[in-house]
Order: structure tokens, then sequence, then C-alpha cells
């Protein structure tokens, strides 16, 4: 267990460090930043490297906005298995949705529960 | 009466008066190194509303009751208010005037927006029009960020250039015949633009178009820096600040002993981590009233020329891919015998 909490903080931690000093050292928006990762993620997961990152580093890789473009290529590659053609267009969304409802649910009930305040 | 000594640029020789002023800031501008100057610092950023919009409403209300009182004046002898902010359709302003039911311009300059308004309550009050003319204008944080950035609750990183919008109101009282400081001339702004498309680096975008409207003023009046005790500008940021002063000295005129910004100023902007200091129409307007306003009244300068930058773009021009066109106004204040 804590051997895992380390690995996902390694790779977690060095996936924000890129992120950090793309922010500082180049004139790259916050937003271009998070859509080239999805990207990113989306182009290793195709090529085979982003599943043996993910088995290693766990959540460490998986939260990360990587993760989601890993999420979103297995679903793509799971559903053409199933469903061929089509699959490319439902397999993204369907394999993200367990993750898009939460933070919909979650985010409702962090508006209910507390105020929101100024960035601190 | 003024009169018109350039295209855009007048002077006059009877001084148009500043009878009185107030600042309200946030908590976090309070705990500046102005956090003393300021008439009221509200810790409360929701300042009892439900929503950040209806907060920054107040904040405007806050500075216009305090500025009326210190005047000793009641909302009835205002004959004019041109209020502006950095809300879509300048709604702060709006509902501000709706509680005030003053006579009502609204204003749109983004942080040059108290510049702006004291040129034209000057103007209004020195034609006759006007006894008693307020200029007035908010930012809040919070409505800021997602008007043009981000929803606070997203939780995007700051970059290094950013600036922080402060939470903050000023209001001035501009009157025919009371107040021991004068506007004597003004220069009206024109749209500069360095390409810049980054909005997280205003303070550059911004630059040009003071150093366009100082230069003007300057050769204009035959006067140089050191006739004035601080050529302030708004909000131009630790980065803006230095890419102005050294437009200004390419062209012969070296400003670096009399500058002064107020985004740079609000902020400690190491202890604070406020990265390139703070920025919105609040900013220049509550420095403007807490610092400036009250030197001039104790003596303690008497020249002061106040230009105040905007950025004029909008998120969907900025994600149609166009720069940012910046403006700034600039008004001179002097020292006066009441």
């Amino acid at each position: 267990m804590i051997l895992d909490i380390l690995k996902a903080f390694l790779v977690g931690g060095l996936l924000c460090a890129v992120g950090q000093v793309l922010i500082d050292f180049t004139k790259l928006t916050p937003a271009r930043i998070l859509t080239g990762y999805v990207v990113t993620g989306v182009v290793l997961s195709a090529v085979g490297l982003y599943k043996p990152i993910a088995e290693f580093a766990g959540a460490g890789a998986t939260v990360p906005l990587t993760g989601f473009g890993h999420l979103l290529a297995e679903g793509i590659r799971k559903t053409i298995g199933r469903d061929g053609f089509l699959g490319i267009f439902t397999g993204g969304l369907t394999a993200a949705a367990g993750g898009v409802t939460a933070a919909l649910l979650f985010g409702l009930i962090a508006s209910l529960l507390f105020r929101q305040k100024d960035k601190l | 009466m003024a009169e018109r000594i350039a295209r855009g640029v007048f002077r006059t020789d009877t001084p148009i008066r500043i009878s009185s002023y107030a600042a309200v800031v946030g908590e976090k501008e309070g705990e500046g190194p102005l956090g003393e100057c300021f008439d009221e610092v509200v810790t409360d950023s929701h300042f009892g509303k439900d929503t950040w919009e209806q907060a920054e409403t107040q904040f405007q209300l806050e500075a216009v009751g305090l500025a009326l009182r210190k005047a000793g004046l009641q909302r009835e002898d205002i004959d004019v208010i041109c209020a502006g902010d950095l809300i879509n359709q300048c709604i702060g302003s709006a509902y501000s005037v709706r509680e005030l039911a003053v006579p009502f311009l609204g204003l749109y300059g983004a942080c040059s927006t108290m510049a702006e308004g004291l040129l034209i309550t000057s103007v209004l009050t020195d034609s006759g029009i006007a006894d008693h003319a307020a200029a007035v204008t908010s930012s809040h944080f919070s409505t800021a960020e997602r008007q043009f950035r981000f929803p606070l609750s997203y939780g995007g990183q700051r970059t290094p250039t950013s600036q922080w919008t402060c939470t903050a109101s000023g209001a001035v009282i501009v009157s025919r015949d009371s107040g021991n400081i004068g506007v004597v001339g003004g220069c009206i702004g024109k749209i500069a633009d360095l390409e810049i498309t980054d909005i997280n680096n205003m303070g550059s975008a911004m630059a040009p178009a003071a150093a366009d409207t100082i230069m003007r003023y300057l050769s204009a009046t035959g006067t140089v820096p050191e006739d004035y005790d601080y050529i302030v500008t708004g909000d131009l940021g630790v980065v803006g600040s230095q890419l102005l002063r050294d437009f200004l000295l390419k062209q012969g005129v070296d400003i670096t002993a009399q500058h002064r910004d107020c985004g740079a100023m609000i902020f400690d902007v190491e202890k604070q981590d406020m990265h390139c200091g703070g920025s919105g129409c609040g900013c220049g307007a509550s420095v403007l009233c807490g610092n400036f306003l009250p030197m001039l009244e104790r003596g303690e300068a008497e020249n002061i020329l106040f230009a105040a930058t905007g950025a004029l773009m909008s998120p969907m021009s900025l994600q149609q891919g166009e720069s940012i066109p910046s403006i700034s106004h600039l008004v001179h204040l002097r020292k006066e015998q009441a």
C-alpha cells in the first residue's frame, strides 16, 4: 500500500510538474496544456505505452488528464471490438460516462453543502 | 472653461474641483502595503449578499455613500453619475445606480474606467450641465475571473505574468466650486495594439497605450516629467510598468523617478504571491482615492498625472484569435486652494 502510494505520488507528481513547467516557461495557455494532455494520453494509449504506466502507478497515472485520454482511447478500442465501426463514436464517451456523471453529482453535492470562496 | 489644446487633449485655467472621494476594498487589498489608506476594508467578499455580482454592486454603493457623506451631500445633489465595471453589460454599475436613482451614464473602459469617468464628469461639470457629478468604478476578483477566464470552482492555474483582479471600488465626486483638488487637464486615449493575444499578459498589452497618452499630453502641454510629482498608471503591473518606462525612454522621456503603478503598489507582490500585481477598474480607482488624492489634499504632492489603462478585449474576441486592443485616458490633477 505504501509503495503504491509512493508510485502514484511520483508518477502523478511528474506529470503535473511537466504541466507547471509548460505554464511557467512557455506561452501555452492553461486550456491548451489541458487539451494537450488529453491528446497525449490518447496517443500514448494508442501506441500501447500508457497502459503499463497506469498499471504501475495506478491513480497517479489515471487521475491526471493524460489518464482521461487513455480512458477515451481504451474505451474506443474495446467498443470497436464489440460494435465495430460505431464504436469510434460511442466508445469514448461510454467509457468516460462514470467519471463525468460522478463529477456532476459530486459538484452538485459540493455546491449544496458549501459556499463558494475567493481563491486563496 | 476647458479648451482644446491638441487633438483629444484639453486644459483649463479655472480648475474643475474634486470635492470628495472614497475607496472601499476587499480583504486581500486591505492586507497589502496600502491597506491603511483605504476608507473601508470589507473582509466578507460576498458583502453579505448571495452572489459575487451583488457584492460588487454593494462595493460601489458603499464607496458612493462614503464619498457623499464626506462631502456632506445627498444623492439628490448628484446631477449625473458616470459608472462602469468589468461584468458583462456593466451590471455592477447598473444595479448600484438602480438603488441610487441618479441620472446615469454607463461607461466601459475596462480598467481605464476611472480616468474615463473623471474626464467625462469634469467636462460635464465644467460646462455647467452638472453641479456635482460622480465617477465610480468597481471590480471584484470573483466576478472578473468568471467573466474573463474561468469559473473559480474550475481551479485553473495562474501564469507568471498574470495579475490579480482587485476586489475594490472607488468613487470621486467632481463639483463646480468646492474642494482643494483640481482637474486641470486631460487626454482622451487612442487604441494601441501590440498584437498580444495572451489574456494573462495584459500589462504588456496596455503599456504602449499608456506611453502614447502620456507622450501626447506632455507634448501638447509642453511639459516634462519633472513638472509632475507622480505619473500614475492604473494596473500595468510589474512587467507592464517596465515596458512603459522602456517605451518612453526610447522616445527620450525618462519617467522612472515619477512613475508609480497602482497595480504594482496595491499588493506586496512577493509576500502575497501576486505574480505581476493587481488589476481591474477597482485597482486604479481605489489607489487613486485611497492614496494619491489624499496626498494632493494634504499637500504632499502638487501635480499628478493619472493615466489609467484598459484592455478592451472580450473573451469572445480572444477565442477568435484577436489581439488585445488597449487604451489609456489621462487626467491631470493639481493641488488647489480651497
